[in-house]
């Protein structure tokens, strides 16, 4: 028999994209939209995250290494599609072409927020609280840079849920996928108001 | 009418598999009702281009003329088609032909589809039933089955789904949303069924179903209608579950 590892680590890559990359992301947006609520139930959430038992240990196999190797498979995946929209521009083309776009966006996105953030408190140059994200978020620029990679995200998950449906032989028929589609544009807005708003929080303070 | 006289083809042409793509422009007299293959046939008659100038017949595959084999199948005025079922009404003027993109040319408008054969040797699109001696009536089909089974079957390996797909290239091993359907077709029939693990760990190889990233614009182009989403959808969940058997099981000798 011929190999069958491609087979795997596409599954994998599937697999990983929401257990565990995008439950984390959602709890993420939800702890995080505790700032909405007041600096101090913010700052009570997060330092619960960050007091968890074995916390280096929970970051790096739930949340760095499975976003570490979807990344990597995923960038591939990219550059081996050529996309067509302008000859068969169907609506499901077009989200393929899209999730392609918002990997690549949330990559870049993800890496500058992870640099500025964790690596930032981990050399000791930060603390993790409201004041840190309140800083950041104050700049205008950075204000826009992280609504784009917020809503780039979300949809990146939101779409790759509706993907994931099908990767795993759970919608079939034409009916479920399309139902589904209304589920995850649902998902989509749901979860990127949580950013949002959570966003406009720390740099409006309303 | 006057303007209708004329009928005006841009055609990608290549005289071999190694050598460079041209354009040449083409205007033959209108007639009613005509397809493209008319078309053609009308330049192979007289093959002198717009400028008036002597060149080679333009070369073209056909069998059928009746959309059924497939052979025929070009990108006409940037979609992938068959050229005996384009009419030539219908279409906007100049009429762009050009060879499908995704398989090698060999020669103008005719492409080697050869790798769809592969890919159905991949998934063994066929059912094993030769023997030495008579193996008796098969077992029966439901009649439900049998029906969407059918439209299944209805498949002419014209490769219009992977030239429409952004994952068939030549960048990517992807097996192409074709071949996948047709090892639904043959796991649903109940002979074929006896064999239906072999044709799932066909899929999974390297090359197999996992390339597909589910911009569906096979099942929008597919001039025989086969819900080749469903059939990929089906086939996911039916080799996930193959996967799982081939680690966890204890269906093979060892
Ligand atoms: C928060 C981060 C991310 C989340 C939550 C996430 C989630 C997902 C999900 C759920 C899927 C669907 C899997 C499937 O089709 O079965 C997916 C697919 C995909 N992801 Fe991500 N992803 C993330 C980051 C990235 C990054 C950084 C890249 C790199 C460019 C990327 C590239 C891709 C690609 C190319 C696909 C399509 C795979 C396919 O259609 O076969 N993702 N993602
Ligand atoms: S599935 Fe449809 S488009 Fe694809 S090769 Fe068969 S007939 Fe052609
Ligand atoms: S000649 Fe057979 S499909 Fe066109």
């Amino acid at each position: 028999m011929a190999e069958q590892r491609e087979f795997f680590y596409r599954r994998l890559h599937s697999f990983l994209g929401v257990v565990p990359i995008g439950i984390f992301l959602v709890q993420h947006l939800i702890v995080n939209h505790f700032a909405v609520y007041g600096e101090e139930s913010f700052n009570q959430a997060a330092g619960f995250m960050g007091g968890l038992p074995f916390v280096l240990l929970l970051e790096i196999f739930v949340i760095y290494l499975p976003i570490l190797f979807h990344a990597i498979l995923g960038v591939y995946i990219v550059f081996t599609a050529r996309n067509n929209v302008s000859r068969y521009g169907f609506f499901r083309n077009w989200m393929f072409k899209i999730q392609r776009i918002t990997g690549i966006i949330t990559l870049i996105f993800i890496v500058w927020h992870v640099f500025e953030t964790r690596v930032q408190i981990g050399l000791g140059n930060a603390e993790a609280n409201y004041t840190l994200m309140e800083g950041i978020l104050t700049n205008p620029f950075m204000f826009w840079f992280y609504v784009i990679g917020v809503i780039s995200t979300v949809f990146h998950f939101a779409n790759g849920l509706w993907s994931f449906l099908v990767t795993w032989g759970i919608t079939q028929s034409p009916k479920s996928q399309r139902i589904s589609t209304y589920a995850c544009i649902v998902v989509f807005f749901a979860v990127s108001y949580l950013g949002i708003r959570t966003l406009i929080r720390f740099a409006y303070g309303v | 009418m006057a303007e209708q006289s004329k009928v005006t083809f841009i055609i990608t042409r290549q005289d071999g598999p190694e050598s460079a793509p041209y354009e040449e422009t083409f205007e033959i007299p209108y007639r009613q009702n005509m397809n493209v293959i008319s078309g053609l046939m009308e330049i192979r008659q007289n093959p002198v281009n717009a400028k008036g100038e002597k060149t080679t017949p333009v070369m073209w595959d056909m069998n059928c003329l009746e959309e059924v084999c497939g052979a025929c199948s070009m990108v006409i005025n940037g979609t992938a088609r068959q050229s005996c079922a384009a009419l030539v009404d219908q279409l906007e003027q100049p009429i762009r032909l050009e060879p499908m993109s995704t398989f090698p040319v060999v020669r103008d408008l005719i492409v080697d589809r050869e790798r769809m054969f592969d890919a159905l040797k991949q998934v063994k699109a066929w059912i094993p039933i030769d023997g030495t001696h008579d193996l008796g009536p098969g077992p029966r089909m439901p009649e439900n089955k049998r029906q969407w089974a059918y439209e299944l079957s209805k498949c002419m390996t014209c490769g219009v789904c992977l030239e429409a797909c952004p994952n068939v290239n030549d960048k990517s091993n992807f097996i192409g949303p074709a071949a996948i359907s047709q090892a639904r077709l043959f796991n649903a029939h109940p002979t074929g069924e006896m064999n239906a693990s072999d044709r799932l760990n066909g899929l999974m190889e390297d090359g197999g179903i996992d390339g597909c990233g589910n911009s569906q614009n096979c099942v929008q182009v597919c001039p025989k209608g086969i819900p080749l989403t469903t059939s990929i959808a089906a086939m996911n969940r039916a080799t996930n579950i193959q996967a799982f058997k081939n680690f966890f099981g204890s269906d093979s000798a060892l």
